[in-house]
């Protein structure tokens, strides 16, 4: 009886090996960048690498495509009702099956929005102005909201439909608590409509997918991959050494320092657009007294002269020089040019003056400094641990001795989510290609609907409200003004220090053909490969 | 008095000891390289062109400075070349040789005074104690020295508070590797006591009426400590390694501070990139240093023990 089932065992695992050499063809890419998804829970972590693989796997009603611009995904049609403008209708794309076969309707629309509603969701700010989902039919689904929000379909492309069934016979219906070390099965597993299936994950090692051979848009798109292997390999130089022998097709962050060398490389190509996305630093300037630093009984950081004089201690054209060499764009705010409400008065990049810092900090009693501890991720943002090392040198100058505390993103994000940090990293980009995202999730008030990664502490009443609005302002000049005014209060509080835009450059085979996302997604459903 | 010192000197010159470091060729290159570097270490402060721990003192526009070349931007000049935030290589380097070597003195002595107190213990007391002690360093021996390092590392890591982390961080450093080296001094000062209690020697001073604690110390540790002299040396250099590799993977020394193996992380990612100079000083001062302390620490354990050869 044993001898039998390890010989089956043996005769499965050969045939599984054998199948494994025979996938491994020119159908194949391995994909590779700095770090890894953080869950498959896809409603758990609003974070780009974590959003990125779930693109594969899974579908929002409407998706950003390679360009940016929002398509049909699992809605054909959309728009507000023309009885009343608070609700939006949506035709849902009919004869769509889940990777286990289980057929796709309105029912699991209606679950997974109340699920990416719920107060443990990360998504809950795209969503704050609705009142009511419904379905309206088989393949009929409305959102109601609180006032009419015509911006509403902007807010849906990175929310993931997930099967109701699925979720509720393995026990998924609550979303996983990331910041709490939860584990849950939906985090580990995953069944959505998307072009690729999950074949098989380990945590910051390895995920295959392979193609869904039921997709529905599987002659509509090129759908030339069959295979994804994703590797997150956090080490630059491990990273670029895998593309150089070949053992990644493509990588998503190839290192400043090596963009000529992957060039230049016979087979290999570089290309680059700029991203969608800010980097900048949170103050914790809401608590009384922080713990991280060597002031009693007081927040150096609620004082605004010393934020002013932290933001003119930065040396921006530095870090863009020596750090990132020129592949950055310095900022003067925390919003992508890409974004309404960005202006290029308001991200004029700020002066670098250390007399003039040192200056504010006497000011504000700091005149002999303070130490405080800064919280870096090393496998997220371009050179983010070179570019938080290069900032201690440049506080040092005004007195603050900063402590600088490197780590991996899955433990650095849940510090700012979880309000464990007084000082942070943060890069910030806007799928909805609107400011009210960067009000909803960094300026609010932290609550229970919006703010979830505001981890500087700031609560402004009066602004809440002027942000609450935004949702149903129909008017778009009164809406635009509103916007302008609440940017002039981030800017005057000097709620964040802005640092840069991010510039992409993106790795690859030269059999790969592709173009950039803005998003820094790639949805490999449109991506071809020569030969 | 002075024909006391001038004997005394004179004996040890023509001791069988020097006798034999005169003639290793091996033995003298290695104490002259070991001498050099730590003489250069300790003496960094009073001549190194500027102290790169302080980070007020960085400019990050000399960032990648090649040796001996201009800066483009600030047009200064540097002997070994700037990493990649504006440290001077050649400072930095002997800054972060003090920090290796004061880790890999500190841990090994460390291990040394914690291995040799409880391996005497073990092997003149005997029984359940001695069974205890021994399991432990037969377990301990069964983890790989720098994993052992890393998880009390992580542990004490853990246990520190933060705005103490990284002035504790060294300390944890010498703690963690210190217990992972412990074993091998326990083990050899263990079998060496278990020969030596039962020569005549300790036979006699024991009918004398001396205590336990006395003939330990006074009798027993004398005759074991050559061997714990090569151990610590051969200890030396492998603390030196470890410290270098914790850093390496980034949980030693705090970035800001950093030491050889850090160095070699930092230099690692602009291999590629032409930036050679980062990577390639430290690598080479930690070869010679690790190499020269290994070498002398061999030549010690043959002229100590001429029966090894």
């Amino acid at each position: 009886m044993r001898l039998k089932t390890l010989t089956r065992i043996a005769l499965a695992s050969t045939i599984v090996l054998s199948m494994g050499i025979g996938m491994a063809n020119a159908q194949t890419l391995n994909w590779a960048r700095a770090g890894d998804s953080i869950t498959l829970d896809p409603h758990a972590q609003n974070e780009g690498p974590t959003t990125a693989l779930q693109h594969q796997i899974s579908e929002a009603l409407i998706v950003r495509d390679m360009t940016g611009k929002a398509v049909p995904a699992l809605a054909t049609e959309w728009g507000p009702s023309e009885s009343d403008p608070n609700v939006w209708s949506f035709k849902l794309r009919e004869g769509v099956k889940f990777h286990d076969g289980a057929e796709f309707d309105s029912e699991d629309v209606v679950f997974s929005f109340n699920r990416a509603m719920s107060e443990e969701s990360n998504f809950k700010e795209l969503l704050a102005s609705v009142k009511e989902v419904r379905a309206n039919g088989k393949y009929g689904f409305e959102i109601v909201t609180d006032g009419p929000n015509p911006l509403m379909a902007s807010n849906l492309t990175n929310l993931f439909i997930m099967d109701k069934d699925w979720a509720e016979a393995n026990g998924a219906t609550k979303v996983q608590d990331v910041e709490g070390g939860e584990d849950t099965f939906a985090s580990r597993n995953a069944n959505g409509t998307g072009p690729y299936i999950l074949v098989s994950r380990e945590p910051d090692a390895k995920t295959v997918l392979r193609i869904n051979e039921n997709y529905w848009g599987i002659d509509e798109f090129p759908m030339e991959i069959k295979e994804i292997v994703y590797t997150p390999i956090q080490n630059q130089a491990t990273r670029v050494a895998a593309l150089l022998s070949g053992d990644v097709d493509f990588i998503q962050d190839v290192p400043v320092q090596d963009l000529a060398r992957v060039g230049e490389t016979d087979g290999l190509k570089v290309i680059t657009a700029p991203q969608n996305r800010v980097i900048f630093f949170g103050m914790n300037q809401g608590d009384a007294d922080l713990e991280t630093d060597n002031v009693d009984g007081k927040n150096p950081f609620a004082d605004l002269r010393v934020r002013q004089a932290v933001n003119m201690a930065i040396n921006r054209e530095a870090i863009k020089k020596i750090v990132m060499r020129d592949q950055s764009v310095p900022a003067g705010m925390i919003s992508p040019p890409f974004v309404n409400g960005w202006t290029a008065e308001l991200d004029a990049v700020p002066e670098n003056n250390v007399e003039k810092a040192q200056g504010l900090m006497n000011d504000a009693g700091y005149g002999d400094g303070f130490s405080i501890r800064l919280n870096c991720p090393n496998d997220r943002y371009i050179n983010d641990e070179a570019i938080c090392q290069a900032a201690v040198g440049m506080l040092a100058k005004i007195g603050i001795n900063v402590q600088l505390e490197a780590l991996p993103k899955a433990q650095h994000f849940p510090l700012i989510g979880g309000l464990k940090t007084d000082f942070y990293m943060l890069g910030w980009g806007v799928p909805t290609y609107d400011s009210e995202y960067i009000f909803n999730f960094l300026v609010h008030t932290k609550g229970e609907k919006y703010g979830s990664w505001n981890g500087v502490r700031f609560s402004d009443p009066e602004l809440d409200m002027k942000i609450q609005g935004l949702a149903s302002e129909t008017d778009l000049d009164k809406r635009n003004q509103t916007i302008a005014d609440i940017w002039a209060v981030v800017q005057k509080e000097q709620l964040y220090i802005p640092i840069h835009h991010q510039v992409l450059n993106w790795g690859m085979s030269d059999k790969v053909d592709t173009i950039v996302s803005p998003e820094d997604t790639p949805m490999f459903k449109y991506f071809k490969l020569g030969s | 008095m002075f024909n006391k010192i001038h004997d005394n000197i004179f004996r040890a010159l023509n001791s069988d000891f020097l006798y034999s470091f005169k003639h290793s060729p091996v033995a003298i290159v290695s104490f002259i390289v070991a001498l050099t570097l730590v003489l250069g270490a300790v003496l960094a402060p009073f001549y190194a062109p500027h102290n790169p721990f302080d980070p007020a003192t960085l400019n990050l526009m000399n960032g990648f400075s090649a040796p001996m070349k201009p800066n483009e931007f600030t047009g200064e000049t540097f002997l070994l070349g700037t990493d990649d935030q504006g440290r001077d290589v050649f400072s930095t380097i002997l800054y972060g040789m003090r920090i290796s070597l004061f880790v890999g003195f500190a841990a090994v002595t460390f291990a040394m005074v914690l291995g040799v107190s409880l391996g005497l213990i073990a092997g003149y007391v005997g029984g359940w104690l001695d069974a205890l002690i021994m399991r432990i360093a037969d377990v301990q021996l069964t983890f790989p020295g720098i994993l052992v390092a890393m998880l009390i590392f992580g542990i004490a890591k853990g246990f520190t508070p933060i705005d103490q982390r990284d002035q504790m961080a060294i300390w944890v450093l010498i703690i963690a590797i210190g217990l992972s080296e412990w074993v091998q001094f326990a083990r050899v000062v263990r079998g060496a006591t278990l020969v030596e209690k039962n020569k005549e020697y300790v036979q006699a001073a024991r009918l004398n009426g001396r205590r336990s604690g006395g003939i330990l110390i006074g009798h027993i540790l004398p005759n074991v400590l050559g061997s714990v002299l090569v151990i610590a040396t051969i200890s030396l250099a492998l603390a030196i390694i470890a410290e270098a590799t914790l850093s390496f993977l980034g949980v030693g020394a705090p970035p800001t501070k950093p030491s050889l193996g850090t160095l070699i992380r930092i230099g690692q990612g602009y291999l590629f990139s032409g930036e050679w100079w980062i990577l390639l000083f430290p690598a080479v001062t930690l070869l010679a240093l690790a190499l020269s302390v290994n070498l002398l620490g061999d030549w010690l354990r043959d002229a100590l023990n001429p029966k090894l050869k």
